[in-house]
């Protein structure tokens, strides 16, 4: 069979959810590894969460996000997640693997400086019921600028919050310049 | 917008222009990958989702400064030629260009930044820029990011960072990538040693073009495979500590070569130059490899009256997708091939072929080039 890339013999077959469609993809060594599909990343990733002290006892008890309704071994057929709130989900064994990929667990980079702490979450942000413990914390708000900033400057952030929140991303813009042009220093950066 | 004969037409930003050790390193760019809360992510969502999350955000990333008056466009409106050649381009992945419906990508005037909508992840915002310069390309993408983010609502989660489709881009969701040119480490059978130490400290290594460990053209791709548990500065700084250090072995092996195997170089350069300059039939491999040889001829002042650019942007020209694009219809491979010929002989005519040897140490005369770093 040859590989869907390119025209080289393909090792790798994928069975991938597109459309809704299971699909499969047959991939060569080369071009598995250039998506990412490796040993660690892609099958490794699923036996990580099905190892024996993760797996459930019965198909029918499977992990399952509530949010988009992605199970374990579609995570395990594909290495990849179904949805944002899949991290909730399927945080068991999550550690390990993520220990095994990256060089920390815990994200020390960049962060949104806009994320509204009040922002409805638009999926259920729940766990699966069939795994007996506590459903995780919910996340914790944003840290709160060391200094508050002028009133007006307060007001039309929230307004911007708002603004985001109710998607209507023309006001938004018109009032993130606007604080932009009250506060030059305030970058998000 | 910008049309796409436009956009292509003229050579990117980072074709013409010089950075540092570009006789070395051709670019480096940076790409974010992005999440919206309360969608499923490309690979899981059904069309009308994925259609839903384009409408909303499109418009919004069009009117981001940064790509006001740039090319956009859905693919389900781009034919598979003009799709092929944004790859070609760098401005699209693969991946993104076998999708259709409910997938667009936005670039900016200079082909700079580009914005993918609905790849693996919602967004993939990539900087590219010439030479060693994974700061600067950082510099863009993350300023775009962050006016992005002040409009949408992103996936982020305080602990494990960005949330992404794939596990391996979490945190950062930044995957920083320096394309290389390295034939006189290929030549001297050094590549293997240096590939093997690169890897060694969590770098990917990877031909750019060719299957398992060819590399067509001596050219390398070496990029982070860690994006958690490290901020962005950090990996940044790190891979180009890395690559000063691949640049200065390159630039040894070039100096030995030169100085121990004068003749050998200059016959592998003339007969690249020969066979590029004649040839009436050009396969892919075989011109990626000659051109190759004549940018390291170009690199040490072999050659006459070549720009280095020049063989840059042949480079792309030669690639399948931009034969048709030029041909304006779809080629045979054997079309191509005679094609890609016409065009390189075309290309060549005002470039001198190397000379004899010099008498003495010194480099021969007549050869105006561009400047060099060392
Ligand atoms: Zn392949
Ligand atoms: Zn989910």
């Amino acid at each position: 069979m040859k590989c869907d890339v390119c025209e080289n013999e393909a090792t790798v077959f994928l069975t991938q959810i597109i459309n809704g469609q299971m699909t499969t993809v047959n991939l060569c060594e080369t071009c598995s590894k250039a998506k990412g599909v490796t040993e660690e990343t892609g099958f490794g990733l699923a036996e990580a969460f099905l190892s024996p002290s993760h797996r459930t006892d019965s198909d029918s008890m499977e992990v399952v996000c509530d949010a988009c309704g992605f199970t374990a071994s579609q995570l395990k057929k594909i290495g990849r997640m179904g949805c944002p709130e899949c991290y909730a989900a399927f945080r068991d064994g999550l550690d390990g693997l993520l220990r095994n990929m990256h060089k920390g667990t815990r994200h020390v980079g960049k962060r949104p400086t806009h994320l509204s702490a009040a922002a409805p979450q638009m999926l259920p942000r729940q766990r699966a019921s069939v795994v007996a413990e506590p459903p995780p914390p919910p996340p914790p708000p944003p840290p709160a600028p060391a200094t508050p900033p002028p009133v007006d400057i307060a007001k039309l952030r929230a307004e911007l919050d708002l603004a985001v929140q109710e998607e209507r991303y023309e006001d938004a813009a018109k009032l993130k310049s606007e604080i932009e042009r009250l506060q030059p220093k305030a970058s998000s950066k | 917008m910008m049309r796409f004969a436009t956009l292509i037409k003229n050579p990117a930003d980072w074709m013409k222009g010089a950075g540092p050790h570009s006789e070395i390193v051709m670019t480096s760019r940076v790409r974010l990958a992005r999440n919206l809360r309360g969608y499923p992510f490309p690979g899981f969502s059904q069309e009308r989702q994925r259609v839903e999350l384009l409408e909303r955000a499109r418009p919004v990333v069009e009117n981001l400064p940064e790509m006001r008056d740039g090319y956009s466009e859905e693919y389900s409106d781009l034919s598979k030629i003009r799709k092929q050649v944004l790859v070609e381009r760098h401005l699209v992945s693969r991946e993104h260009a076998a999708r259709s419906t409910g997938c667009a990508v936005v670039v900016d005037r200079k082909q700079s930044i580009s914005i993918m909508i609905n790849e693996e992840d919602h967004f993939r915002i990539q900087g590219i820029r010439p030479g060693l310069n994974l700061a600067s390309a950082y510099e863009v993408v993350d300023r775009v990011d962050s006016e992005l983010e002040s409009l949408l609502p992103y996936a982020f989660d305080p602990k494990l960072g960005y949330l992404t489709a794939c596990p391996t881009n979490l945190g950062t969701g930044m995957r920083a990538s320096v394309m290389l040119h390295l034939p006189a480490l290929v030549l001297t059978e050094q590549i293997n040693p240096v590939i093997k130490a690169v890897g060694k400290i969590g770098l990917a290594v990877r031909g750019l073009y060719g299957e398992g460990t060819e590399a067509l053209g001596n050219l390398f791709q070496i990029s982070n495979q860690h994006t958690l548990g490290e901020a962005e500065p950090e990996i940044i700084a790190q891979i180009e500590k890395v690559i000063e250090g691949v640049v200065r072995s390159e630039t040894t092996a070039r100096a030995k070569l030169k100085e121990d195997h004068q003749t050998m170089l200059r016959d592998q350069v003339g007969r690249a130059f020969a066979i590029l300059r004649y040839a009436h039939i050009l396969t892919s491999k075989e011109a990626l490899n000659l051109l190759s040889m004549l940018r390291l001829g170009a690199d040490l002042d072999l050659i006459g009256n070549c720009d280095r650019s020049l063989i840059d942007m042949l480079l792309l020209e030669i690639q399948p997708a931009h034969l048709q694009l030029n041909a304006a219809r779809e080629l045979s491979p054997e079309e191509r091939d005679s094609m890609r010929a016409e065009i390189t002989r075309a290309r060549l005519q005002s470039i001198d072929g190397p000379g004899n040897l010099p008498p003495s140490n010194s480099t021969p005369g007549g050869t105006p080039s561009a400047p060099h770093d060392e």
